[in-house]
């Protein structure tokens, strides 16, 4: 067999029934071989469009997802969407090609040395140096991608090797002496932190983006609700928590509501689960200085003790840690401490600045009343994302995605383009500002192609707005961030095919909002808003 | 080998030596590192080492239970009067003697690397033209294993 039927062959094996990708020289053996199997191939209009979306297609199906890009440019300009999937912790497979095995290092056209420029956010990486070894490389990357902590595996091949005859055989069995990784919590660790809850008068629990990766929402919940613990969580764990538990505050971080922080400095257990602390969600370390026991769940070790110390770390799968802990939990009276966060809880400063346009929370209010209670919402990065943070209600089945850890603009439409294709029959929504629209709406052309229905709310404020505020509260003058030359982003959809509205006050808004939905095509509502709102 | 050695670059960890040669099993090759730091971050090193899929296993070995060796190089300038007391601190290090002609003195030196450090600070005043250190390599004693 040839190789490059070979490698289609182990994809089907994983049960991959759609890769997104570029072609181009190097990988055109694989190419020939993808187009007579059944797989289904997503031309993207940028490979950085097709990572992103194969992340947006693994976070809605909690399968891996694939992209395959030729050599050179075509896998620099996957770069991003790798460092952005190794961030969020999003198990992709990124086959790239290479250049003959006998040219590499000579500097040939579309030669660059892929594994060196992504070995610090691949979570692994293989370059195929004989073609036998396909099967069991393709194997072991599918398992190292989705297994344990989750993150882009990067398999390079070069084009000559495609082509070699192989004995197919696919392994049975993996065997990775480098690579355990630890399920199961550690029986005596889970139970000093049982232990540690029902002594603690100021429990809280707080959610990390690793709660949605194992699925653990279910657990995580019982435990909140047998132990009556009150919940905050991170950007990346927004849909880990229904909003309307009785137990639920909001969103952490140096975005996050002030009662939720205030909540985290002053609990005297404090459950970190699936969080890694980042700078963004908990910015002032100090704060953990009164002495609050720390419970810090997580199935990377190397996350216990990187940021904060913790003195309860349970290594493993969030999972059945939580099943566990979630067993032995009795109720605890919360109901004084959970009283007084609320009474933490402080108007957000935007009504007073908002003069013209619609109002970004109200917005995402009237949306959330609307949408399915299974909507998928992708968030682009800056301003926008924050308000859809907050303001987007998780209920039902809903999801959130965003580009947390890297912070990728342009991220929200080919990652939407990826959801929407695994979960065909889930409405879902791409919101973006001005700026994160321009940086990847060619994939329209994508989205138009697949035969795509996505509803675009996005925010015009014709700048740059996050970094307009940053400048703002750094008390220096604004520069750089004015988009004083935007197109018509109307006419941009009528010019493919598709229709939108522009809206300037929230009533117009609503109706704007029903013709969407009622629409049988993609449908962009662009809201004007005032260039001076801030996030919070 | 570049993705340990990229690793403490890109996580901005000190790396005073790495080593890295075969072992009894040709596919595994085992690698030394001395780093000097604080406990917290060698621990983070540790687990930052630990979840490179290539990477088999860590050992931290304490410097009771294991036996360390370094090896250098060293060309020192040679003249009528230096001669002799140069082979004599060789001969006082059990180093040897490996290369010689009429302007310079190549000596091999083995041992702790305040061993080393000691020798090439005794023969510093004759001039040292060239050196090389291997950087440190480290075996657990007996069976600890």
């Amino acid at each position: 067999m040839r190789a490059a039927e070979g490698i289609i062959k182990c994809l089907q094996e994983e049960g991959v029934e759609v890769v997104f990708g570029y072609p181009g020289g190097a990988v055109l053996p694989i190419y020939e071989s993808l187009r007579q199997s059944g797989i289904r191939h997503v031309l993207t209009r940028h490979e950085q469009a097709a990572g992103h979306s194969a992340s947006g297609y693994a976070r809605a199906t909690g399968k891996t997802g694939v992209c395959i890009v030729t050599s050179g440019p075509g896998a620099t300009n996957l770069i991003t969407a790798i460092a952005n999937s190794y961030m969020d912790s999003t198990p992709i497979v990124a086959i790239t090609g290479q250049v003959r095995s006998g040219l590499i290092g000579k500097d040939v056209f579309q030669e660059a040395d892929i594994i060196g420029s992504t070995a610090s956010f691949t979570k692994h990486s293989y370059l195929i140096k004989d073609a036998e070894e396909i099967p069991r490389i393709i194997k072991e990357a599918f398992h190292i991608a989705s297994t344990g902590r989750p993150g882009p595996v990067l398999i390079d091949i070069p084009v000559d090797i495609q082509s070699k005859e192989i004995a197919f055989k696919y392994p049975e069995e993996i065997n990775i002496r480098g690579y355990k990784p630890n399920i199961n919590g550690h029986k005596l660790q889970i139970k000093k932190a049982v232990e540690a809850i029902k002594n603690s008068k100021k429990p809280l629990i707080c959610l990390g983006g690793g709660v949605i990766s194992a699925k653990a929402e279910r657990e995580a919940d019982e435990l909140i609700e047998k132990g009556g613990i009150p919940v905050v969580h991170t950007l990346m764990g927004k849909g880990s928590i229904k909003d309307k538990s009785p137990y639920y505050l909001g969103l952490i971080g140096s975005h996050g509501n002030y009662h939720c922080n205030r909540a985290l400095a002053n609990a005297d257990v404090l459950i970190l689960i699936g969080t890694r602390v980042g700078d963004r969600a908990i910015r002032d370390q100090s704060l953990f200085s009164h002495g609050a026991t720390i419970i810090h769940i997580d199935i990377d070790p190397a996350e216990i003790g990187k940021n904060l110390s913790s003195m309860i770390p349970v290594v493993g799968d969030a999972k059945n840690i939580l099943d566990q802990m979630a067993k032995d939990m009795e109720s605890l009276d919360t109901q004084a401490w959970i009283r007084e966060i609320n009474s933490w809880k402080r108007e957000r400063n935007n009504d007073s600045k908002h003069s013209i346009g619609v109002e970004p929370k109200a917005v995402l209010d009237i949306l959330s009343r609307k949408v399915d209670m299974n909507a998928v919402l992708t968030a682009d990065v800056g301003q926008n994302q924050i308000w859809a943070a907050h303001n987007f209600i998780i209920d039902g089945e809903r999801k959130f995605f965003t580009s947390g850890g890297l912070g990728t603009m342009g991220y929200a439409i080919p990652s939407a383009i990826g959801a929407k294709i695994g979960m065909p029959d889930r409405q879902i929504i791409a919101v973006m500002g001005d700026g994160s629209f321009q940086m990847s709406f060619s994939e329209l052309g994508t989205l138009i192609q697949e035969n795509l229905k996505i509803l675009f709310l996005m925010f015009n404020n014709r700048r740059l707005g996050m970094v307009r505020e940053l400048q703002t509260n750094a008390h220096w003058d604004t520069f750089g961030i004015e988009l004083s030359h935007n197109p018509d982003f109307i006419k941009i959809f009528e010019a493919y095919g598709l229709q939108g509205t522009r809206v300037e006050s929230n009533d117009e808004f609503k109706n704007a909002l029903d013709k969407a939905l009622t629409s049988d095509k993609s449908f962009i509502i662009e809201c004007i808003i005032d260039p001076n709102l801030s996030t919070l | 080998m570049s993705k340990i050695s990229g690793l403490f670059a890109r996580r901005g960890y000190n790396i005073d030596s790495l080593t890295v040669g075969e072992t009894e099993d040709p596919h595994i090759s085992r690698m030394t590192i001395v780093v000097k730091d604080d406990e917290s971050i060698v621990e983070q090193i540790n687990k930052q080492l630990n979840k490179l899929i290539d990477v088999i296993k860590i050992i931290e070995l304490s410097e009771q239970r294991s036996v360390f060796r370094e090896l250098a190089l060293i060309k020192i300038s040679l003249n009528q009067s230096n001669r002799s007391v140069i082979t004599e601190t060789v001969n006082i290090f059990r180093g040897n003697i490996i290369d010689v002609d009429n302007k310079s003195i190549i000596v091999e030196v083995t041992g702790s690397n305040d061993k080393i450090t000691a020798f090439i600070e005794l023969v510093k005043p004759y001039g040292i033209k060239e050196m090389v250190r291997t950087g440190l390599t480290a075996l657990e004693r007996g069976n600890s294993k």
